[in-house]
C-alpha cells in the first residue's frame, strides 16, 4: 500500500445520514473482477438521472465540488454491505478521506486497508463542516489531527496499527504472513480441529 | 472463566497472537465461505504474490449473487444475464480449479446462497469462527459461532493465512423476554429490534440475543434474527447453542459423526454466557407486544407495525428524503399502498419454513392482478424439499413464479430487479434506495406479510387472511 501521511483539500458535503454502500456503488456494478476504474460508478444513481444526464442538484456535480478530496457526510456513513468496491470507487473518484460522526464498521475497515481515511469528529465540528462546504481542510495522519480554516485543530480516533500501516505504507498481508509460525503452532496444538 | 460471555469464549478460543495497544489480535478462522462477487480481486492478490490457498479444506466456495434464477430443466441451459456476470462466474470456476478448491457449482445438489448452505451442510457449527465476503455472514451466529462479513482484502488474508487481524469488539446483550404472539415471526422481531436500537445501534459491538423468546425459536428463525444483525450496525450476532441447535446439526453431511459428535456436543454445551458475564451494553424488548412489521423508509430501522401510521419525523432532511423516495406520507398507514412486486427469498427468509409459510397463506388464493410474485428458494436443497412437499405447485397455482436458487431480487445483480418507481414487498434484508433496482421502492416484511400482500395487491396484515 502507498503511504498516506498528509492531505490538504477542500471538502464536499453530503449531509444525508446513513449513506449505505448501495448508494456509494450500486450492486449492478459489482460484476467486475477488477478493482480499477470504479470511480465512474461512485454514487452513480445519485449523480445521474435515469436518462443518463447529470443530476445538477447532486452536490458532487456542482462545479465547486470538482477536485475536492475530502467528503463530509451525514451520520453512519458506509452502512450496509461489505463490498470493498465502495472504498475502491471513492478512491478512484478522487476522495482521500471521509469525515462523519460515525462510520460503519466493515466500511471503515475496508477504507483503512486501501488508504482511504475514515475520520470521526464530534457533533459540533461536524455541524460546522456541514454548514461550510468547500472549506480547505488539512489532515495529518501521524498526529491524527484535522485542521479547519478558523485554526481549530481537532484530533480524531484511529487504531494505532492502522495508523502505522498508513504512515509507513505497510501491507497487512505481509505482516500477517510473518505470523505463520505461530499460526501453524496454533493449528497443531488447539484442543479441537474444525 | 466463570464470568465470560459466549462471544468472549469463542474469541479466546481463536486468538493465535494476543492484541496489544500497537497491534490487533491474530484471529484464526475455522470456516471461510466464498462466492463469485467479492473474491476475484482477492485471488488476483494471491496470484500476484505467488501464494496458495492455505487451507482449501476450510474454504467453502459457491456461486449465488450473479447467478440467474430463471427456471431451467438443465443447468447447461442457464443463460447468465450480461457478459460481465458471465465472466465473473467463469472466473470463479477458474479460480477454484487453479487453487484446488472444491466449488459447489451449477448442478450441485448443495448449491445455494452462502448463508443458507453453510448451515444446511452442517459446516456451520457452534464455537467456530466463520467469515465470508458478505455482510450477512452474521447469519451463522445463530449456531453460537462468531461469524462476520469481511472485505475483499481480508478475503485474501484468510485465503493466504487462514487468519485475520482483528480488534476485539464490545458486547451488546439484546434480551427478548416473553412469548411471541400468533402471526408474528422472527422477521418481525428483528425488524422491531433494529427499529428500537437504530441502524447504527450495534456499531462496534457483537450482539448476543438472549431470553425466553429467543430460546423458543427454531433454527431457521434464529438465522433470520442473526442475519439482520448487520442492519443494526453490528457485524456479528450470536445465540447460545442448545438442544434445538444440536438436533438441527445431527446427521448433516459435514457435521461430526459418531464419537466425534458426542465430543463436539460436550464442547458445544459450554458455549453460553456465564451467569456473572458482563456485557458492555444491554437492551430488553418484550416479545408479547410484537406485531407484524413493515419498513416505510430507505433503511431497515425505518420500520413500523403494519397498522401504525408512518411517523411524523420532524423536519430531519434525511427522513423527508426517504419518505419522498418511497412516496409515502406521514400519518398514513402503509396498508393503503398498492403493491407491484412481491419477492420471497434471500439469506434472510429463503428457507423451507419461510416457503411453507408462504404456501400456507397462498393456498386457495390467487396473486392479485398486476402483482408479480417471485418465490426464490435459498438453496437447491430448499428447492428439492419444497417440491417434495408440493409447495411449488401451490405457489404456481396461485400465480407466482417458482425460481431456481440464488440471491436474486434481494440485490438485483442477476437480472431479477424491481422496475423503476414500483413498490416491492420483500422478505429480504435491505430497503436501501435502488437496492432492488434503480428507483425501486422496497418494503421489508415477513414471508407471511409478503404472501398476504400478494393476495390483496396492497400491503396487508397476514392475520386478516383466512
Amino acid at each position: 500500500m502507498k503511504s498516506v501521511r498528509h492531505m490538504k483539500s477542500r471538502t464536499v458535503v453530503l449531509p444525508t445520514n446513513d449513506i449505505d454502500t448501495d448508494q456509494i456503488i450500486p450492486a449492478r456494478f459489482l460484476t467486475t473482477t477488477s478493482r480499477e476504474g470504479l470511480g465512474e460508478c461512485a454514487f452513480y444513481d445519485l449523480r445521474y438521472n435515469t436518462d443518463g444526464s447529470e443530476n445538477p442538484d447532486f452536490p458532487l456535480n456542482k462545479s465547486e465540488a470538482r477536485g475536492c478530496g475530502i467528503l463530509v457526510a451525514g451520520n453512519n456513513f458506509g452502512c450496509g454491505s461489505s463490498r470493498e468496491h465502495a472504498p475502491w470507487a471513492l478512491l478512484d473518484y478522487g476522495f482521500q478521506a471521509i469525515v462523519s460522526t460515525e462510520i460503519a464498521d466493515i466500511f471503515r475497515n475496508n477504507a483503512l486497508k486501501n488508504g482511504l481515511l475514515p475520520i470521526i469528529v464530534d457533533k459540533a465540528i461536524h455541524r460546522w463542516l456541514l454548514d461550510n462546504p468547500g472549506v480547505p481542510v488539512e489532515i495529518d495522519v501521524a498526529s491524527a489531527s484535522l485542521t479547519v480554516p478558523d485554526g481549530r485543530i481537532v484530533e480524531f480516533p484511529i487504531d494505532a496499527f492502522a495508523k502505522y500501516c498508513l504512515v509507513e505504507g505497510i501491507d497487512q498481508l505481509g505482516f500477517l504472513r510473518q505470523q505463520l509460525d505461530q499460526i501453524e503452532k496454533f493449528e497443531e496444538t488447539r484442543a479441537w480441529k474444525p | 472463566m466463570s464470568d465470560s460471555t459466549l462471544f468472549e469464549k469463542v474469541w479466546a478460543d481463536h486468538v493465535v497472537v494476543d492484541e496489544t495497544p500497537d497491534t490487533p489480535a491474530v484471529l484464526y478462522i475455522d470456516l471461510h465461505i466464498i462466492h463469485e462477487v467479492t473474491t476475484p480481486q482477492a485471488f488476483a492478490v494471491l496470484r500476484e504474490s505467488g501464494l496458495a490457498v492455505r487451507r482449501p479444506d476450510l474454504t467453502l466456495p459457491t456461486m449465488d449473487h450473479s447467478t440467474p434464477t430463471t427456471p431451467v430443466s438443465n443447468f447447461r441451459d442457464l443463460a447468465v444475464v450480461g457478459e460481465s456476470a458471465a465472466n465473473q462466474i467463469r472466473q470463479m470456476e477458474q479460480n477454484c480449479r487453479e487453487f484446488g478448491l472444491d466449488l459447489i457449482g451449477f448442478g450441485n445438489e448443495f448449491r445455494g446462497i452462502v448463508h443458507v448452505i453453510g448451515p444446511e451442510l452442517g459446516a456451520t457449527q457452534p464455537g467456530k469462527t466463520i467469515v465470508c465476503g458478505d455482510s450477512h455472514s452474521s447469519t451463522h451466529g445463530a449456531f453460537g459461532a462468531l461469524a462476520f462479513g469481511i472485505g475483499t482484502t481480508e478475503v485474501a488474508h484468510v485465503l493466504a493465512t487462514q487468519c485475520l487481524l482483528q480488534r476485539k469488539p464490545k458486547t451488546l446483550a439484546v434480551n427478548i423476554d416473553g412469548k411471541m404472539p400468533v402471526g408474528v415471526s422472527a422477521k418481525d422481531l428483528i425488524l422491531s429490534v433494529i427499529g428500537s436500537i437504530g441502524v447504527d445501534g450495534g456499531t462496534g459491538h457483537v450482539i448476543e440475543y438472549r431470553g425466553d423468546a429467543i430460546t423458543a425459536l427454531d433454527m431457521e428463525s434464529r438465522m433470520t434474527i442473526c442475519n439482520m444483525t448487520i442492519e443494526a450496525g453490528a457485524r456479528a450476532g450470536m445465540i447460545a447453542p442448545d438442544d434445538t441447535t444440536f438436533e438441527y446439526l445431527s446427521g448433516r453431511p459435514r457435521s461430526p459423526q459418531g464419537a466425534d459428535w458426542d465430543a463436539a456436543v460436550t464442547r458445544w454445551k459450554k458455549l453460553r454466557s456465564d451467569d456473572r458475564a458482563r456485557f458492555d451494553r444491554s437492551v430488553t424488548l418484550a416479545a408479547d407486544a410484537l406485531q407484524p412489521m413493515v419498513t416505510f423508509g430507505t433503511n431497515p430501522g425505518m420500520v413500523i407495525g403494519i397498522n401504525d401510521p408512518v411517523p411524523q419525523g420532524g423536519d430531519d432532511p434525511s427522513f423527508r428524503k426517504a419518505l419522498a423516495y418511497m412516496q409515502v406520507e406521514s400519518g398514513k398507514p402503509m396498508t393503503e399502498l398498492q403493491v407491484d412486486v412481491v419477492f420471497v427469498g434471500s439469506c434472510t427468509n429463503g428457507r423451507l419454513s419461510d416457503i411453507e409459510e408462504v404456501a400456507r397463506i397462498l393456498q386457495g388464493h390467487k396473486v392479485a392482478d398486476g402483482v408479480r410474485m417471485l418465490v426464490v428458494p435459498g438453496s437447491q436443497q430448499v428447492k428439492n424439499q419444497a417440491e417434495e412437499k408440493g409447495l411449488d405447485r401451490i405457489i404456481v397455482a396461485a400465480g407466482a413464479e417458482w425460481r431456481e436458487t440464488g440471491c436474486s431480487m434481494c440485490i438485483g445483480m442477476n437480472g431479477d430487479t424491481v422496475p423503476q418507481g414500483k413498490l416491492s414487498v420483500s422478505t429480504s434484508n435491505r430497503n436501501f434506495e435502488g437496492r432492488q433496482g434503480i428507483g425501486a421502492r422496497t418494503v421489508l416484511a415477513s414471508p407471511a406479510t409478503a404472501a398476504a400482500s400478494a393476495i390483496r395487491g396492497r400491503i396487508a396484515d397476514p392475520r386478516t387472511i383466512t
